[in-house]
């Protein structure tokens, strides 16, 4: 068991170094001058040419590359071009609600779409797996801003049952929270919920044909039983691989999220980072996502043991 | 053995649209609606009865009427006009999008599934490129670049690539195994005509199937960049743009946000429609498992 999470710990590195690597060689393989573009529209000479002292273009291209490296393993991300703040600072000021709205996202998502999925393969063909694929269908085509903007038209704008925008910090009390977190939420949740549901009843289709969960109904177990500790358990391992797959949705919707419902998140930090093409920022923003993606595919690699004992790569 | 000669000599069946239609009721809805979507892009010229470009302020935010169908935005922009020229938008980016980056991927799939010593390094890379979310990646290059339709759909192809490598690479692995592919080695046939003749068209499939899903990614993606204020210039009607620029007056005028929102997700509903029926026609032991 050890050894398989030490493993699978060292099969992150080379992942991170082909993302670091990328990032690094984007800025200074992009076609025109990278420089010229950040500095802006009608900059000086000058003004370019400090933009690209800032950015460490001026430097041999070897020695731009280790000291990148360096500064990386220090955990130093560079600093931003506009603000002249720690690139690493700003992102830890606005992790905050990025990880309360995903987390939630995954709570609702994961909550809804695995009883819906069980349902609609315990009732396969009948109508309410007709509507569950239907909804998942849907829930595929609906981009996430569009889904935004009608769930605020009706709860915020004509029901005035939830506020419209903002986030509030757990700090100012547990309901306010909650509440300015329940739309952004279902928006970014939806495609979530229609691909984990989709997966867990194709799973659980696979599992209920089993000769295992006839003899067990045979047997006289009452449905519940055999649907949950029979067929779930069993069916377990592809919707643990989908849910972490659909986190690379998620981190993606939430830039898109967090600019509809202005939320102060690493989302919006990312947006207003490329409208004034700080790119130091939006640097490490890719690195900071794509460690957290990494990171939840690690967790999944090592639930497979757990889910099931058979796996060992 | 008669029997089974008889069987074989039946002669074959006529093909019949009507037949056709009927058994695969999901490409066919797609296709339908694709193409209508499709003739809308080619004629919007024809189609939009004003200029989607025309400002009038005496006109501003009308609400959807017989004289504006789905009402004006904050410059008195006809949005109907903007919407029918929005479809070409869309529509270009999901179809170059999907015909490149498959192009690229089955390159790069059929080469590191062919010869072992490339998968190493370029599955490393394509690792790499999919663990950053690929709206992030595009927004990264288009920091980078001066603004553009082509910049932006290099930079929806490049995350895109992997996901296409990894499913003919996939292919190519399983068929690399098959005895077939060994007897045609061990008759001499040279690498280039047995990725060609024996290979290429096993992968097929699913590379058709996979570029439907990235035809509808491409297109969600472009307007979520659009969206974001990093897409196409804001000047030229995407459904993105049409929907960002709408956001200021949204809770006055919802129609600038929700009629083009509706076409991006009828059309990303076709685009899909049409990748799951072929799915389930073309690779059905892939559709048993979803």
């Amino acid at each position: 068991m050890t050894a398989y999470i030490v493993r699978r710990l060292f099969a992150t590195l080379p992942v991170m170094a082909v993302v670091a690597v990328f990032v690094f060689f984007l800025i200074r393989f992009a076609p025109g001058d990278p420089a010229a573009i950040i500095a802006g529209e009608d900059a000086t000479a000058e003004a370019i040419a400090q933009v690209r002292a800032k950015l460490g273009l001026d430097r041999p291209f070897m020695e731009q590359f280790f000291i990148w490296i360096l500064q990386m393993l220090q955990g130093d991300l560079g600093v931003s071009i506009f603000s002249n703040l720690p690139v690493s600072r700003l992102i830890v000021q606005r992790v905050e609600p990025t990880v309360a709205l995903t987390l939630s996202t995954l709570f609702v998502a994961v909550a809804l779409a695995i009883p819906i999925g069980v349902v609609a393969a315990w009732k396969a063909r009948r109508l309410v797996d007709r509507l569950v694929m239907g909804f998942a269908v849907l829930g595929f085509a609906m981009p996430v801003f569009v889904l935004a903007y009608i769930l605020i038209y009706f709860f915020a704008v004509q029901w005035q049952l939830l506020p419209v925008q903002g986030y509030r910090p757990i700090a100012e009390g547990f309901w306010p929270f909650v509440e300015s977190l329940i739309l952004p939420s279902v928006a970014l949740g939806v495609t979530y919920m229609a691909l984990i549901a989709r997966i867990t009843r194709a799973s659980m289709l696979e599992v209920l044909a089993q000769d295992y969960i006839r003899t067990a109904n045979a047997k006289g177990l009452a449905t519940d039983r055999v649907l949950l500790l029979h067929a779930l358990k069993n069916a377990a391992v592809p919707i643990v691989t989908v849910i972490g797959i659909g986190i690379a949705l998620l981190i993606s919707g939430v830039v898109i999220t967090e600019t509809v419902f202005n939320i102060p998140g690493l989302g919006r930090l990312t947006v207003d980072a490329v409208l004034k093409r700080d790119y130091p920022v939006v640097q490490g923003l890719i690195l900071v996502f794509a460690a957290a993606k990494v990171l939840v595919n690690l967790i999944i690699d090592i639930s497979y043991a757990f889910l099931d004992p058979r796996i060992r790569y | 053995m008669a029997v089974i000669t008889d069987d074989l000599a039946l002669p074959p069946r006529r093909f019949s649209l009507a037949t056709a239609i009927r058994r695969n009721p999901t490409i066919t809805f797609g296709a339908v609606l694709l193409t209508a979507l499709i003739v809308v892009a080619i004629f919007a010229p024809y189609i939009a009865y004003s200029d989607p470009f025309k400002i009038a302020p005496v006109n501003r935010l009308r609400p959807p009427s017989e004289r504006w169908w789905f009402g004006t935005d904050q410059f008195g922009r006809d949005v109907f006009s903007r919407t029918v020229y929005g479809a070409r938008v869309s529509l270009f980016v999901g179809l170059t999008v999907a015909a490149f980056s498959s192009l690229l991927g089955l390159a790069l799939g059929l080469l590191c599934g062919y010869f072992r010593r490339v998968d190493g390094i370029v599955m490393r890379v394509m690792d790499g490129l999919m663990a950053i979310p690929s709206i992030l990646l595009a927004i990264a290059l288009i920091t980078l670049t001066r603004p553009g339709l082509g910049i932006v759909i290099v930079a929806i192809i490049i995350p895109e690539v992997p996901r296409i490598v990894r499913v003919v690479r996939a292919v190519v692995l399983s068929i690399r195994s098959q005895p077939y592919i060994e007897s045609a080695i061990a008759g001499g046939t040279k690498n280039a005509k047995l990725l060609m003749r024996h290979v290429l068209p096993n992968a097929l499939a699913p590379l058709i199937v996979q570029s439907t899903y990235v035809c509808a990614s491409a297109m969600l993606i472009e307007a979520g960049l659009s969206f974001l204020g990093a897409g196409v210039p804001p000047e030229v009607p995407s459904w993105g743009n049409i929907i960002a620029q709408g956001r200021t007056f949204f809770q006055i005028a919802p129609w600038t946000i929700l009629i083009p929102g509706t076409f991006l997700a009828i059309t990303v509903l076709a685009v899909n429609l049409l990748g799951d029926g072929l799915r389930d026609r073309l690779d059905p032991r892939l559709a048993r498992r979803l």
